[in-house]
């Protein structure tokens, strides 16, 4: 435990001094803030650009900080230090995690305030599922890539297809067709129905395969490369 | 310390150990000596358990290196020129890291810094550090949590000699405390200034092995003295009576300024063994 808190407290740190991952985590909530309080259009939903803008952060934020931060340790050959002080690769991998996922999660907090107050715990709810399976994506691309460009080339046309998918299948209704398979699309589905009422089956199912395919991903990834 | 019995590893098709064999006793500084390429490198990945081998055994901390715990290589101190320093932290940031992951308290990180003539940059982002600090950075988060046996892997290479000279007194301060130093260089001074035993390594096959004068001595073939005297006149005399009876009669006449043996240096020993120089690369 003591090596999973140490690896926190120093992306902690790194955080305010990231300025890559900083913009990430905070790039979404502060456009929130802003469109939501200047664009009122008449016969806008409530909460659109929240519900919008979540989604999208979701897709984006963890993937991106997770493999950002694991591809700049083995680049850097900071990882391989670590290691050999003992820090096992799981301990690395949660640390990592559970700080990306706190952080995404304080960005959904500052998302929420658009929200009315009864939607907010479903709302944190949906976000913080969403967050952990974009994490073990970009985990699973951190562990793949040599370095930070391969990382790059790898988030990038995942990290789009997932943010921009659902946003888009508002337009097209084939992008929808293709979309609906996709996690993200799913938590905006239930973003939009801000409840566990009925109809949801289909959205929980495909989430749970999406979990099950990336889960899969990373222990074969892990397998496979190791943190080295 | 470390055995290191008829240890063989390839990568491929190409042998990169071929029976390397070797003690190393508790408080020396032991040295590795070739060129690059040479095995260096895959030797220390292996004696710290990084890399595994096709056949031989490593004995390292008392135990063989495959069934090092995790307690077992807190004793164990790698800085190998590869790895790397978190680039936006200070200095103190940096070994904040390793102090807490070796539950060390933080006080003892100002102490290591000052050991390493780090004090005034302490709070310098690594990232504007010169390479001879970033080296001693290193340094530090190796000796940080005091280990039993430390691997350096080529500490000084491409250093100034000022700087070299700053990590070689660091080095020796350390083995007065008892540690172990496994070295790993190309530079035939260094192994000779530091080292306890050298061994020098070829194309993974170690060729030759003992404290450095006495390989020195060794093939010494030529066996003859350098005078310099103090008309300007350099002077070789082979060894025997006649030589000592004229090095006798030049002192008494106050004629010798200065005087040296002729055995050869590591590197000519190493070029006589192998037919390459140590630092044909550099």
């Amino acid at each position: 435990m003591r090596n999973i808190s140490v690896i926190i407290k120093k992306q902690i740190k790194d955080t305010i001094k990231n300025r890559v991952v900083l913009i990430q985590f905070i790039l979404f909530p502060v456009m929130t803030l802003i469109m939501e309080n200047a664009i009122k259009l008449d016969g806008m939903p409530d909460a659109f650009f929240t519900k919008l803008f979540s989604v999208m952060y979701m897709g984006m934020a963890p993937l991106t900080a997770m493999a950002a931060i694991i591809s700049e340790e083995k680049e850097k050959n900071t990882l391989r230090v670590l290691m050999m002080a003992n820090v096992a690769p799981w301990e690395y991998l949660a640390g990592v995690g559970i700080y990306v996922w706190t952080i995404c999660m304080a960005g959904a907090g500052v998302m929420a305030t658009g929200l009315e107050k009864e939607n907010i715990l479903f709302y944190l709810l949906i976000m913080g599922l969403g967050f952990v399976i974009s994490i073990v994506l970009g985990g699973c691309i951190g562990i793949f890539a040599k370095n930070q460009m391969v990382s790059t080339s790898l988030v990038m046309p995942a990290m789009v297809i997932l943010s921009f998918g659902p946003m888009l299948a508002l337009f097209n209704s084939t992008i929808e067709k293709v979309a609906k398979f996709l996690y993200t699309q799913q938590m905006s589905v239930l973003l939009n129905k801000m409840s566990f009422d009925k109809g949801i089956g289909e959205s929980i199912i495909i989430i749970v395969i999406n979990a099950a395919v990336f889960i899969m991903l990373f222990f074969i990834a892990f397998r496979k490369k190791g943190l080295e | 310390m470390i055995q290191c019995k008829n240890v063989y590893k390839s990568f491929a098709d190409k042998t990169v150990l071929s029976g390397v064999n070797f003690d190393i006793p508790s408080g020396e500084i032991f040295g590795l000596l070739g060129p690059s390429g040479a095995g260096k490198t895959t030797l220390i990945k292996i004696l710290t358990g990084q890399l595994s081998f096709e056949a031989g055994s490593v004995i390292t901390l008392g135990k063989k290196v495959e069934r090092l715990t995790g307690e077992d290589k807190k004793n164990i101190g790698i800085m190998m020129d590869e790895f790397g320093v978190y680039e936006r932290f200070s200095c103190v940031e940096n070994l904040q890291i390793f102090a807490d992951i070796y539950g060390i308290p933080h006080s003892k990180i100002k102490q290591t810094l000052e050991m390493v003539g780090l004090q005034d940059a302490m709070r310098m982002p690594a990232m504007n550090l010169s390479k001879g600090m970033r080296t001693r950075l290193q340094l530090a988060r190796v000796f940080l949590h005091s280990p039993k046996l430390i691997f350096l892997d080529e500490p000084t290479s491409g250093l100034d000699p000022q700087t070299m000279k700053s990590i070689h007194r660091i080095i020796l301060e350390k083995k007065r405390t008892g540690i172990t130093i496994f070295l790993t260089t190309h530079n035939m001074e260094e192994a000779a200034a530091l080292c306890d035993t050298v061994a020098l390594l070829n194309e993974g096959v170690i060729v030759e092995m003992g404290a450095p004068q006495e390989i020195c001595r060794k093939y010494n073939h030529q066996k003859k003295i350098k005078l310099h005297l103090s008309s300007g006149e350099d002077l070789e005399l082979k060894h025997g009576k006649e030589s000592a009876t004229e090095i006798s009669r030049l002192f008494e006449a106050g004629n010798i300024e200065t005087i040296h043996s002729s055995e050869p240096n590591l590197e000519t020993v190493f070029l006589e063994l192998t037919g390459r120089k140590l630092q044909e690369d550099v």
